[in-house]
């Protein structure tokens, strides 16, 4: 379970998190939506402390942590306990693909070598990218990348993999590989929070859609519920945009 | 005088042969212990660790910005002055401590570069896989920075050995002094240096050889 309590972040005087309050069951997938510039990244991004939040409470399985009083011991576990998809891969360039994987378990989990290498070459065969075991990122397709990248994400073990608009950066050919590989993790109910702009993928995969502005969560609901039936103004405004250059 | 008298070159190839170990121990001793102290070096300017932070800064701006036969003297001669102990330090211990610390702080710069140069995505990916600092840096961002240091660092490398004649100065008698030697008992200035220089020449062309395989090595993973 991943529970964020009054959560906020303020870059000097901006607020870009505005008291986030969320609690996400195990096992489900929630896409989270919203107009660029209100605070969907940094939302992931406090989840696991790549930045620091300014107030608030964060509850990844047995571990709470006040995010004021985290100890560089806490940080470390909260980030143990998340994975990170990022939109433009990230993926470690002076390692091959079977590298890019194992290496958590290598360094973090401190897994014996053959080990870590052979759950790598699963996790290699579960994305479908078993022949790229020693290509560099360079060498590799946006798709491809991608795909390690969620491949990386998925050796942590992770109670929930945080994705950031992990399509936007790809050439439109290989969107679809990318949302198959997410919607596999979703039929083995991997615990998701998925910022995109798929809205197909948010209707056929999400369990719950949450709509964010000016760093407020302004509605959420099944999908079924927030595309056909949105209450507040913002979100209908928002889906008239956003549908009428990604139809779904 | 005569044209280039070629048998005294020739046999004069040997002898110096004999003190281009000593040379190359100058240098492979000044770049290992270089190297060390400017990652140390720059490392700590990266993290901005305070008090060393500055003291380094005042370190690399002094090491860079005196002469090297200066540093040498000061040294030779200076060192055994302030500190009793030291009554006598040896021209070879001496060329190694100026060496090390005169490149240290030119290499110190570069490798900051190179390290500030590594993409932040692949720190905040590092992160994110929860490494704790020392593992991204040693795992990830001195690996690729390494990469974008070695062209420079191999330049100093061969400045390095170079700089190694002036150990003459302090009566060391490696590849330059023994040339000095040789030129002054027989008056064969010309061929005696030519001989010397093109040993110099030889092993620093060797070395070029050596950093373009390693950098074809370490581009490996930047191909397509
Ligand atoms: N490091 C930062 N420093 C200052 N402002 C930032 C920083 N990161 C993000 N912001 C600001 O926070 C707001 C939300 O950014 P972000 O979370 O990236 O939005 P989204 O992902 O929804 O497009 C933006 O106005 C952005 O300019
Ligand atoms: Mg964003």
């Amino acid at each position: 379970m991943i529970k964020l309590a009054s959560l906020s972040k303020h870059f000097g005087k901006t607020v870009v998190l505005d008291g986030i309050d969320l609690t996400i069951e195990e096992g489900e997938i929630v896409v989270i939506i919203g107009p660029s510039g209100t605070g969907k990244s940094t939302l992931l991004r406090c989840v696991n402390f790549l930045e620091q939040p300014t107030t608030g409470t964060i509850t990844v399985g047995d571990l709470t942590v006040d995010v004021n009083r985290a100890s560089r011991a806490d940080i470390l576990s909260m980030r143990r306990r998340t994975a990170f998809v990022f939109q433009n891969y990230a993926l470690f360039s002076n390692k091959t693909a079977l590298q890019n994987i194992a290496e958590r378990l290598l360094v973090v989990d401190r897994w014996p070598k053959e080990k870590a290498y052979q759950r790598a070459r699963e996790i290699l065969d579960q994305i479908g990218l078993a022949d790229k075991a020693d290509a560099y990122p360079a060498s590799m397709s946006g798709g491809q990348q991608q795909r390690v990248g969620i491949g990386r994400a998925m050796a942590t073990g992770a109670d929930v993999i945080l994705f950031d608009e992990p399509t936007s950066s790809l050439d439109p050919e290989w969107v679809e590989e990318v949302l198959g590989l997410m919607k596999q993790l979703a039929s083995e109910r991997q615990t998701m929070m998925v910022v995109t702009h798929e809205m197909s993928f948010a209707r056929d995969v999400a369990d719950r859609v949450i709509f964010i502005d000016g760093g407020r969560i302004v509605e959420q609901g099944p999908p079924s519920e927030i595309f056909h039936n949105p209450r507040d103004p913002r979100t209908k405004d928002f889906l008239k945009k956003i549908l009428a250059t990604n139809p779904v | 005088m005569d044209v280039l008298n070629v048998e005294y070159m020739l046999g004069l190839v040997p002898v110096l042969l004999g003190y281009l170990p000593l040379t190359l121990q100058l240098a492979g001793v000044g770049m290992v212990l270089a190297l060390i102290l400017a990652c140390l070096f720059a490392v700590v300017r990266v993290l901005g660790i305070p008090v060393l932070n500055q003291l380094t800064i005042v370190f690399i701006s002094f090491f860079r910005g005196t002469p090297l036969l200066v540093q040498l003297f000061l040294f030779y001669y200076g060192l055994p002055q302030l500190v009793s102990a030291l009554t006598v330090i040896d021209g070879v211990t001496a060329t190694i401590m100026g060496l090390t610390m005169h490149f240290s702080a030119y290499m110190a710069e570069s490798i900051r570069a190179a390290i500030l140069g590594v993409d932040r995505s692949q720190t905040e990916a590092a992160l994110s896989i929860g490494m704790t600092n020392s593992q991204l840096m040693r795992r990830i961002v001195l690996p690729q920075a390494t990469r974008v240091a070695l062209p420079t660092l191999m330049n100093y490398f061969i400045d390095m050995i170079k700089a190694t004649s002036l150990a003459f100065t302090l009566g060391v008698t490696e590849l330059m002094g023994a040339t000095q030697k040789e030129a002054a008992g027989s008056f064969l200035y010309f061929e005696a240096f030519i001989v010397a220089a093109v040993m110099y020449w030889i092993v620093v062309e060797m070395l070029s050889k050596l950093q373009h395989y390693l950098e074809i090595r370490l581009n490996k993973a930047y191909s397509r």
